[in-house]
């Protein structure tokens, strides 16, 4: 088969996993090197497809025959997509050749699993090894690894990858045993924990200027949304899960995708993106603006209201914390103003040691003032109690009704 | 009124800025522009520019606005720099609300973005190989902002061994292997060469994008309609979209496929009994 069928093919194939970061990686470059390639601060999106997705690593599966059957996967062996196998020199490759070009980041690269667990992960890792140390390249390298894959086998992917990866796609063994039979979180659960080991030796390694594990930095994981019946607080406590217990980098939440070649355990019914959108944004809350699950999300409302953000749902329902105090209130309570960023706060924490914080400086800081009124009190606006306490206050956040597109037509 | 030539840089307008300071001329005295104007240029200064302590921040800060497109950011960065430093307001740079410091960060903002998108959207063409086998890469880019200079050295570490060019209507990087240089803008590419990898790369676009998820707006955000024009995988965008219904109605449409008996395995085998294992 022709290389552009190959790579059309083992592209497509590839284009369910949201994974794109690029970012996390050690920082390295070519200067004092044979090859090309740098590392290092934030990742580069170097196109966007009409989806959205950025656009930052060539994703490609190495082969997309399969013998396991996952019904949501379009590679599953039950279907009847057409197959193609790349060889490890033609990803290398291309590899180089778009790196070059200055097209991507680097490789992320995953399989179809043939064979058995060793021999997938051992032609994955040649093609990270032959770029590494054939062709000096030190862009980035993701390998999604399998979880039954021998411990010696990810020791050496840790040598060559940046970012390590096991998707476990869905959130609960019960789920899994309907729509992804050779799956198990119990073995996933295990391998993330080994990689972690590696991951901290790593870290270690590069205190004492060890360059064997040079590149290890991360891993992460993905999980489907919309495929099963599991509740936006099953993903969440998951991802508490995986994120306490093992350092993952990155939950990704990949909304459940209609495909050609459609199983009859799971016919297509998409979710809508914006619940993959919420919990993106709950995901956010925990990490960085110390919100507990137990906050987001309620025994009673399992599920992230669609038409409002978190923050925002959170904060209706605790109007006993608001109105904040702009002048005075700690950073941890201004991380909880729905429409203030850590960027706002941190700027805000500056500003009022010299200056009273007016509604003026608000703007001149791009804060939205609509969003932000009902919950801040500044020097010239203090948030009426009747407004805070109104239900017309969910009302007043609620998308506006799409109906007038009736008309436009 | 005087009128002062702040050159092209941040170093040319820093010296000039720096005896515009020694003398005490004051912001609204000066007009910023790089042509003689209706007031004799400065070409002397009477008193020699003394050291100037200012926050690095605001040097930080001035490095990036001084790579803006808009031409009152000379006029700007001195009003912010004599606030500073005559009017003793040590902590100006950090009080992001005042009106000068935003518009200074909404400028350095810009710069940053457009350094940020240099580094994205710059598309090396193969242009030849030498006996040894070293690449020499040119590309085309046509930014809004003066970012060439600053947004070169990204690409000297990471391909340091090639040879490439990045021309632009701004100015023009040069990187040989030892030296990286910069020549004036020109008006249009140079280089009226085509590369074949381009072919493999719209294919590997097309490829990549799922049409059951079509955010066009989220893709203009993150890619803006401007540099469409010199990236080899835009002119796919429209196919792409207009197809995209067409393409989610034909899956909805498909019979679900049956589930195909489970092969004679070893591995399989294996898998299922440690599953049976954990059940227990």
């Amino acid at each position: 088969m022709e290389l552009q069928s190959k790579l059309a093919i083992l592209a497509d194939a590839a284009k369910y996993d949201a994974s794109c970061a690029s970012s996390g990686a050690v920082k390295v470059n070519s200067l004092d090197g044979k090859g090309v390639g740098s590392t290092g601060g934030m990742g580069i999106c170097h196109s966007y497809a009409p989806d959205g997705r950025c656009i930052s690593l060539l994703k490609v599966l190495l082969t997309n025959l399969c013998i396991y059957d996952c019904h949501y996967c379009i590679n599953r062996r039950s279907s009847n997509v057409r197959r193609a196998a790349f060889t490890a020199e033609e990803v290398v490759k291309l590899t180089l050749d778009f790196y070059k070009r200055n097209y991507i980041e680097g490789l992320f690269l995953s399989s179809g699993i043939i064979r058995n667990a060793d021999h997938t992960m051992e032609m994955v890792i040649d093609v990270a090894r032959t770029l590494r140390e054939a062709y000096d390249f030190r862009g980035y390298i993701h390998l999604k690894t399998i979880p039954e894959a021998s411990p010696g086998l990810i020791e050496i992917a840790a040598r060559y990858a940046d970012r390590i990866s096991i998707n476990l796609e869905l959130p609960t063994q019960k789920s899994l045993d309907v729509l992804a039979p050779e799956k198990s979180i119990v073995r996933t659960r295990h391998a993330m924990g080994r990689i972690r080991n590696r991951l901290d030796e790593a870290h270690d390694r590069r205190k004492n200027g060890d360059k064997k594990l040079r590149h290890a930095t991360g891993q992460s994981t993905q999980v489907i949304v919309g495929a099963d019946e599991s509740t936006d607080a099953d993903f969440l406590a998951r991802s508490d899960d995986l994120y306490g217990n093992f350092k993952l980098r990155r939950v990704y939440y990949s909304a459940f995708s209609p495909i050609p070649e459609p199983s009859s355990i799971l016919p297509v019914k998409p979710p809508p993106l914006v619940r993959e959108h919420r919990l993106y944004q709950a995901d956010w809350l925990m990490r960085f603006y110390g919100f507990k699950t137990s906050e987001i999300l309620t025994p009673e409302t399992p599920n992230l209201d669609l038409e409002l953000d978190p923050k925002l749902a959170w904060a209706l329902r605790n109007r006993q914390d608001f109105p904040v105090d702009v002048q005075t209130a700690s950073r941890e309570a201004l991380l909880r103003v729905p429409g203030l960023g850590g960027t706002s706060v941190q700027r805000i924490l500056q500003i009022r040691r010299h200056t009273r914080i007016r509604q003026a400086d608000l703007l001149r800081l791009r804060i939205s003032l609509a969003k932000i009124q009902p919950f801040l009190k500044t020097a010239d606006h203090n948030p009426s109690a009747y407004l805070l306490d109104s239900d017309r206050l969910r009302a007043r956040f609620l998308p506006k009704p799409k109906q007038l597109e009736l008309f436009a037509k | 009124m005087r009128s002062v030539d702040p050159g092209k840089s941040f170093i040319s307008w820093r010296d000039a800025a720096r005896r515009m300071l020694a003398d005490h001329v004051p912001p609204e005295e000066i007009l910023w522009e790089a042509e003689r104007g209706l007031f004799p240029a400065v070409v002397t200064n009477g008193t020699p520019p003394e050291k100037l302590k200012v926050p690095a921040a605001f040097v930080d800060l001035a490095q990036n606005v001084s790579c803006h497109n808009d031409p009152s950011r000379w006029a700007l960065l001195y009003q912010i720099l004599w606030r500073i430093v005559r009017n003793g307001e040590k902590h100006l740079v950090s009080i992001a609300s005042d009106p000068d410091v935003s518009q200074a960060l909404l400028f350095a903002r810009a710069v940053r973005k457009e350094i940020h998108k240099m580094h994205a959207f710059v598309r090396f063409r193969l242009i030849d190989a030498d006996e040894t086998g070293r690449e020499r890469y040119a590309a085309w880019f046509e930014p809004d902002h003066h970012v060439i200079e600053a947004g070169a050295p990204f690409f000297k570490k990471r391909f340091s061994n090639m040879d490439w060019s990045i021309f632009s209507p701004k100015s023009c990087a040069h990187w040989d292997g030892e030296h990286l240089t910069f020549t004036p803008g020109i008006p249009h590419d140079p280089t009226k060469s085509h590369d074949e990898l381009e072919a493999a790369w719209r294919t590997y676009y097309r490829s990549i994008f799922n049409p059951a998820r079509l955010k066009v707006k989220m893709m203009k955000q993150e890619m803006p309609v401007r540099y469409w024009k010199n990236l080899p995988e835009a002119d796919l965008i429209h196919e792409l979209i207009s197809g995209s219904n067409n393409r989610v109605a034909g899956m909805l449409a498909e019979e679900p496929r049956p589930v195909k008996p489970r092969p004679k395995n070893a591995y399989l085998d294996k898998l299922r009994a440690l599953s049976a294992e954990e059940a227990d």
